[in-house]
């Protein structure tokens, strides 16, 4: 008896321990997802980091309000205030805890400063990405004509040496986006233009991929045998169903996005001095790394770990958005 | 497969030459000016004469297949004239760098054993520890190994190689005084206490290139082999009373390589990409260091050569990963 009911009961999905709970709210389908989410720790803990990042730089300049490129000569080299616990002789001081540059600018001011940009240089260049991607990879997917061309022009972007052409376009078009936008607006639309058309290859990849498996099932040929539209097709039954691997997509072109924008204005093709941005605090400290070693960890340690977190988010969100997993 | 080889290797021709027409053209509308580092004393009649001996007179349609010539005649040419003591050449224009007047390919040419060094070693490093961490992974699924090396495969992915570079600099040059910072290039390994000093220069670059070589291949390892573990053909193996390591190295290592061998094949132009900036970290003076240096003086031949050669590198690796994608696994076929 006790053997028939327990062959029985995963058909229907009960659980026989779990309390009866009629009353229980409505589920969605993105509840499931960030139960599934907050179950996986390090994508956990990489979101929290993430929000912990984004609110430092984004409102630490209001509590911390001392002008990132304010220069006091008299207040330069200043060491980290943890030194003072090993070494007492050094210059410290409780107004500058992450210690300042050889012009004397605060460095905490620096890094927020600096994180603003790379933050925001990293998800506006990622939604461009993807939705290159996304467009491409939907048209390519959904209309047959357009496929064999798009997909060849993907290839060959793809088989495009990325670094030294955005090392290229960095050099030579700085100078009149410069001058048409501004210092920091125009170097920030060519980076972000420049990572965007570089790194849309993988989604629109995915995003074929997926939409060309979605058009064979019998939700689009009923949606299709009613007179849908293609475009209404592609908004309300193609792009939903192919959200997850989107997202999951924008993560890992979050993660490159970051890393890429730190590497141009590392190797002194970013930003220019004035506008710091983590890559760039790191290239400007690394002639002093010997004396002062803690002016390459901070910004260094900053973009290593929102990565980090961005790519733990990745990997849970990729757990949480697989229905396969989702629920066990 | 022979079929199918030689028509990837046809189709490969007019990517390449669409590939270098990209680059060209970026440069070609590009604002940066060669002259622009002259004096502007310059009268500008004298000026427009330089820019002519520099070859920059011609329209682009009159340059750009000019230096197709010359970097798919010319050069080959000159090659075989050096190798066998022919005279193919015969004395034509090679392809010139702006900066330093000389032939493009004589300064690759020097600069390319160090790149291949330091990049070669640390690919093979890396492939070398990924591969047995990558393997233990997946038949200790879920171990504390496992977790351990997800995580350092994590921080592999996560920490740019501009920062590992510094750190370790930092601990190990600076702090600890064991290895040096610098790359010297000019030193030649003759006895034991100078081959020392070589491994010494060298662990820093390989392994901080190694450790994101680690990072991919092990994950492609890892999953490939649990794809493979969970299969028909390993009960068997077990079933006719194998051992565990003839079941693992033998029948499935052997499954598992196959998109493996692939994934490292399609990593090698990637590697060279991240030795631009590791170069950068450890003053290498390679193909990448090479690049930065052309790119900042205008030096639109130098940076358009070695920018080709990476495309015919990318190229290349994705055919032979195709290629070797068939002939490891018969279930594929091209044709």
């Amino acid at each position: 008896m006790t053997d028939i009911s327990a062959q029985v009961q995963p058909v229907d999905h009960v659980d026989p321990n779990a309390p009866f709970e009629p009353e229980e709210k409505a589920r969605n389908q993105w509840l499931d997802v960030w139960d599934q989410f907050r179950s996986h720790k390090g994508a956990m803990a990489g979101l929290i980091f993430l929000i912990f990042i984004t609110m430092f730089c984004a409102f630490g300049p209001f509590v911390w309000d001392v002008d990132p490129g304010k220069l006091d000569i008299r207040n330069k080299d200043v060491r980290p205030i943890y030194v003072a616990i090993w070494d007492g002789d050094a210059k410290t001081s409780w107004a500058r805890p992450m210690g300042t540059d050889h012009l004397g600018r605060d460095i905490m001011a620096n890094i927020m400063q600096g994180g603003r940009i790379s933050l925001a240089v990293g998800w506006t260049a990622m939604i461009l990405a993807i939705l290159i991607g996304t467009l491409v990879g939907v048209l390519a997917g959904y209309f047959k004509r357009l496929d064999w061309g798009l997909m060849r022009f993907t290839d060959l972007v793809l088989s495009l040496p990325l670094l030294p052409l955005l090392l290229v376009m960095m050099l030579l078009f700085r100078d009149p986006l410069r001058a048409a936008f501004g210092p920091e607006n125009g170097i920030f639309l060519l980076i972000v233009f420049g990572i965007g058309i570089t790194s849309w290859m993988q989604t629109a990849r995915i995003v074929r991929g997926d939409v060309m498996a979605l058009k064979e099932r019998e939700f689009v040929l009923a949606a299709r045998s009613i007179g849908t539209p293609p475009r209404r097709m592609i908004t309300r039954h193609i792009l939903p169903n192919v959200l997850s691997p989107i997202m999951v997509s924008a993560t890992l072109g979050l993660a490159t996005a970051i890393i890429t924008e730190s590497a141009l204005s590392f190797l002194g093709l970013g930003f220019p001095s004035d506008f710091p941005t983590w890559g760039k605090i790191l290239f400007d400290s690394v002639d002093r790394m010997t004396a002062f070693p803690e002016r390459v960890l901070w910004p260094g340690l900053a973009i290593s770990l929102t990565v980090l977190a961005v790519n733990y988010i990745g990997d849970g969100l990729r757990d949480a958005l697989d229905p396969r997993i989702r629920g066990l | 497969m022979l079929n199918y080889t030689i028509r990837r290797l046809v189709l490969s021709v007019p990517t390449l030459l669409f590939i270098a027409f990209v680059i060209f053209m970026l440069l070609e509308l590009a604002p940066g000016d060669p002259m622009a580092s002259m004096p502007l004393t310059i009268p500008p009649e004298v000026r427009q004469q330089m820019r002519e001996a520099l070859g920059l007179g011609e329209p682009w349609w009159v340059r750009f297949p000019l230096w197709l010539k010359q970097f798919f005649i010319v050069e080959p040419q000159y090659w075989i004239d050096n190798a066998f003591g022919t005279n193919f050449a015969d004395g034509a224009q090679r392809i010139i760098s702006f900066q330093s007047r000389s032939p493009v390919f004589d300064t690759i040419a020097e600069r390319m054993p160090q790149t291949l060094w330091v990049v070669g070693m640390s690919y093979v490093v890396g492939v070398a520890i990924a591969l047995p961490i990558g393997i233990i992974s997946a038949y200790k699924q879920y171990s504390v190994f496992d977790q351990a090396g997800t995580f350092v495969s994590m921080i592999g992915f996560s920490v740019p190689p501009f920062f590992s570079g510094v750190l370790v600099i930092v601990i190990f040059s600076v702090q600890l005084g064991w290895l040096p910072s610098i790359y010297d290039t000019t030193h030649r390994v003759v006895d034991w206490n100078t081959f020392k000093f070589q491994l010494q220069q060298m662990i820093m670059p390989v392994m901080v290139l190694a450790l994101q070589t680690t990072a991919q291949v092990s994950r492609y390892m890892r999953a490939s082999m649990l794809d493979n573990l969970g299969q028909d053909y390993v009960r068997t193996a077990r079933a006719k009373g194998m051992s565990e390591s003839v079941v693992v190295m033998r029948h499935v290592l052997r499954n598992s390589m196959i998109p493996v061998v692939t994934v490292i094949a399609l990593g090698i132009p990637s590697i060279f990409g991240g030795a631009i900036i590791t170069e950068q970290v450890f003053k290498v003076n390679g193909l990448g260091q090479l690049l930065i240096i052309a790119l900042q003086g205008s030096d639109i031949p130098m940076v358009m050569t070695i920018t080709f050669l990476l495309a015919v590198l990318i190229v290349m690796m994705n055919l032979i990963a195709d290629i070797l994608y068939g002939v490891l696994d018969p279930r594929i076929r091209y044709d």
